[in-house]
C-alpha cells in the first residue's frame, strides 16, 4: 500500500515535469513551466525521504547541503556568455550521479553475496557505463568551451581503431559482469574504460561542433537517469529520464540538420582540425576586400529603412550584446526597422544567441529564425554580421566543392549592403574562406566587436 | 522478473514518445533554457541517491550515495535556478523593464 502511494506521487512528479516542459512552448509561459517542474522535483524528493525513511541522515544532509550550495553559487555567478560551459558541467554531474547510484547498488549486491538478477545486472552495468562517459565527456566539453584545453579537434593516428577497441572492450566487460557479477576488479576496469571512452569520444570534436556534443551529452544524462530507474525499479526515474533523453536527441537532430551533416560525421570526422591561416587583414590572394570607417558605417545604418543583425560566437566572445542593443535602440528611435537573424548553430549551444540578446533586454519578438528571416533579406538595406562566419558563407549555396556546400545559411548577401564585424580575415571554423567578404556590397569593419559598436554608437549620435 | 523488465521498458518507450511530442513544440529561442531545465529534471536520479545514502547498507555504498546526492543536488538546484534566471530575461516589450 505504502509502495503504491509512493509510486503515485512519483507519477505526479513526472506529470508535473511534462506539464512544465509543455509550458516551454512559449516565452510567456516558460517561467511558470520551470516552476511546475521544480515543484515536481520537490515532491519527488520529499516522497523519497518519507517513504524510504533513511536509517542514517548524515550522508544525505552533507550531500544535500554541499550540492545545493554549489548549485546555488553556479546558478547565481555564471555569466550568460558562459552558459554552454554551465550546461556541459550540469550534464556531467547528472551522468555522474546516475553512475554513482548504480555503482552503490553493485556494491550492495556484492556485499550480499554477489548474486545479481540478470535484468538488474544489465541495468546496473549500462547505467554505470552511460553515466560515467557522460561525466568524463562533459568535463572535456567543459574544458574545451572554457578553453582550458584546445577547442580544436584533436586527432592522432589510429584514433578510430583505438576508440572502437575500447568500446568493444567495454561491451565485453558488461556482458561478463552480467553473467558473473561477483567481480569487483572487472567492475573497476569497466568504470575506468567508460571514463576513458567519454574523454576520447569528445576530444576529436572541434569547438563549433559543441552544440551537437552538448545536446548529445544532455540526452545521455537523461538516458543514464532512466537506466538508474531500471536499477532501482522506479517508474518516476524512467519517465523523467526518457523525457530528457528525448529532448537531447531532438536538439542533436536539429543541430545536425542546421549544419547539413550527419551525427556520425560530426562525431567522427574531426571537422575543423585544420585551419589554413591567412594574413591578419587585407587581401587574401588577389581578391580585394573593402573596409570602411565607423563614420561611414554609422551613416549607412542611420539612413537605412531596415537593418538586420546576424550574431555569431564572436558576439559572445566580445560580450557585445549590450552595445548591440544600445545601437539598435538608437536606430529604432530614428525610425529604422531592426531585426535579429538567428542561425540554429550560431554560438556554442542551441539557443545561445537568444539568451545573450535576452540578457541585453532585446525583446524576443525581434528575434527571427533562419526560415523566418531569409525571405526578408531582399528588403533589407544593411545586414550587420557580428562575429559569425560559416553560417553566412554563400559558398554553402553556390560552391559545390566547398565543405560547407548544402548547409542552410542566413542569406545576408541578398541584402543591399553587408557589414562584417570581425577581428581579422581568419577563416571560420570550417577552415573555409568566406566568399561574402569579397562581395562588392560587403564592407569589413575590423576590430573587437564591443569596441566597434561603441564607436558606431558615438558615430550615429553625430549623424 | 522478465515481465517486470518488459513493463518498465514499455513505460520508457512511451515516455520517450511523450518527450518527442512535447519538446518538438519548444521554439528555438528557448532551446538553451530547455537544455538547462531538462538537465535539472535529469537530476531526478536524486531519488536513487537519497535511498542509497540513507540506507546504511555499508560504508562504501553510503559514501557513493553521499557524492551522488551532492552531484544530483547541484544538477537540480543549479539547473532550475539558472533556468529561472534566463527565463526571467525573456520579455516581449522593451518598455516593460526600462527603469
Amino acid at each position: 500500500m505504502m509502495d503504491a502511494l509512493a509510486k503515485l506521487t512519483y507519477l505526479l512528479a513526472a506529470v508535473l515535469f511534462i506539464l512544465g516542459l509543455k509550458r516551454l512552448s512559449s516565452p510567456a509561459t516558460a517561467r511558470t513551466g520551470n516552476w511546475l517542474a521544480s515543484v515536481g522535483m520537490a515532491i519527488a524528493i520529499i516522497t523519497t525521504v518519507v517513504f524510504y525513511t533513511p536509517v542514517e541522515w548524515q550522508y544525505i544532509l552533507i550531500g544535500a547541503v554541499l550540492g545545493s550550495t554549489i548549485g546555488l553559487i553556479f546558478a547565481r555567478a555564471v555569466k550568460m556568455t558562459a552558459m554552454p560551459e554551465m550546461v556541459a558541467l550540469l550534464n556531467g554531474f547528472g551522468g555522474g550521479a546516475s553512475a554513482l547510484v548504480a555503482s552503490a547498488e553493485f556494491v550492495k549486491y556484492y556485499n550480499a553475496g554477489g548474486e545479481i538478477p540478470v535484468n538488474f545486472g544489465v541495468a546496473i552495468m549500462l547505467s554505470v557505463v552511460v553515466g560515467t562517459l557522460t561525466f568524463s565527456g562533459s568535463l572535456v566539453a567543459f574544458g574545451k568551451l572554457r578553453e582550458l584545453i584546445t577547442g580544436r579537434a584533436v586527432t592522432y593516428p589510429m584514433q578510430k581503431t583505438v576508440n572502437a577497441l575500447i568500446l568493444l572492450g567495454t561491451l565485453a566487460l558488461v556482458t561478463w559482469l552480467v553473467i558473473d557479477p561477483a567481480n569487483p576488479l572487472p567492475f573497476g576496469i569497466l568504470v575506468g574504460l567508460a571514463f576513458l571512452l567519454g574523454i576520447l569520444a569528445v576530444t576529436p570534436i572541434g569547438g563549433a561542433d559543441m552544440p551537437v556534443v552538448i545536446s548529445l551529452l544532455n540526452s545521455y544524462s537523461g538516458i543514464a537517469a532512466a537506466l538508474t530507474g531500471f536499477v532501482i525499479n522506479n517508474e518516476g526515474l524512467i519517465i523523467s529520464g526518457a523525457l530528457v533523453g528525448a529532448s537531447g536527441l531532438i536538439l542533436t537532430n536539429i543541430m545536425c540538420k542546421a549544419m547539413n551533416r550527419s551525427l556520425a560525421n560530426v562525431l567522427f570526422s574531426a571537422f575543423g582540425s585544420e585551419v589554413q591561416e591567412t594574413g591578419p587583414a587585407g587581401a587574401a590572394g588577389d581578391r580585394t576586400v573593402r573596409s570602411l570607417t565607423h563614420e561611414d558605417a554609422a551613416t549607412m545604418l542611420a539612413y537605412a529603412r531596415q537593418v538586420v543583425f546576424a550574431p555569431g560566437y564572436g558576439l559572445a566572445v566580445a560580450q557585445a550584446q549590450h552595445e548591440v542593443r544600445e545601437l539598435a535602440d538608437m536606430l529604432q528611435d530614428r525610425g529604422v526597422v531592426v531585426k535579429y537573424a538567428i542561425h540554429p548553430v550560431a554560438g556554442r549551444m542551441p539557443g545561445h544567441m537568444n539568451v545573450l540578446l535576452a540578457e541585453a533586454d532585446v525583446p524576443y519578438d525581434q528575434l527571427f529564425d533562419m526560415e523566418q528571416i531569409n525571405p526578408d533579406f531582399e528588403r533589407t538595406d544593411v545586414s550587420v554580421i557580428i562575429g559569425a562566419n560559416d553560417v553566412v558563407n554563400p559558398a554553402a549555396r553556390n560552391d559545390k566543392s566547398s565543405p560547407l556546400y548544402g548547409m542552410p545559411i542566413l542569406d545576408v548577401d541578398k541584402s543591399q549592403h553587408t557589414i562584417v564585424l570581425k577581428r581579422s580575415m581568419r577563416p571560420g571554423f570550417a577552415g573555409v574562406e568566406n566568399e561574402l567578404f569579397f562581395h562588392e556590397n560587403n564592407s569589413m569593419l575590423f576590430g573587437d566587436a564591443k569596441d566597434s559598436f561603441k564607436k558606431l554608437i558615438e558615430a550615429v549620435k553625430e549623424v | 522478473m522478465i515481465g517486470e523488465l518488459v513493463t518498465l521498458l514499455v513505460i520508457f518507450v512511451l515516455a520517450m514518445f511523450v518527450g518527442f511530442e512535447v519538446i518538438t513544440k519548444v521554439p528555438p529561442t528557448l532551446h538553451t533554457p530547455l537544455m538547462s531545465g531538462s538537465n535539472a529534471i535529469s537530476g531526478i536520479t536524486i531519488i536513487g541517491a537519497l535511498i542509497i545514502a540513507g540506507a546504511a547498507d555499508n560504508q562504501i555504498s553510503s559514501i557513493l550515495g553521499l557524492v551522488a546526492v551532492m552531484f544530483a543536488m547541484i544538477n537540480v538546484v543549479g539547473g532550475f535556478m539558472v533556468t529561472d534566471r534566463m527565463l526571467h530575461m525573456f520579455k516581449r516589450k522593451p518598455e516593460e523593464e526600462k527603469k
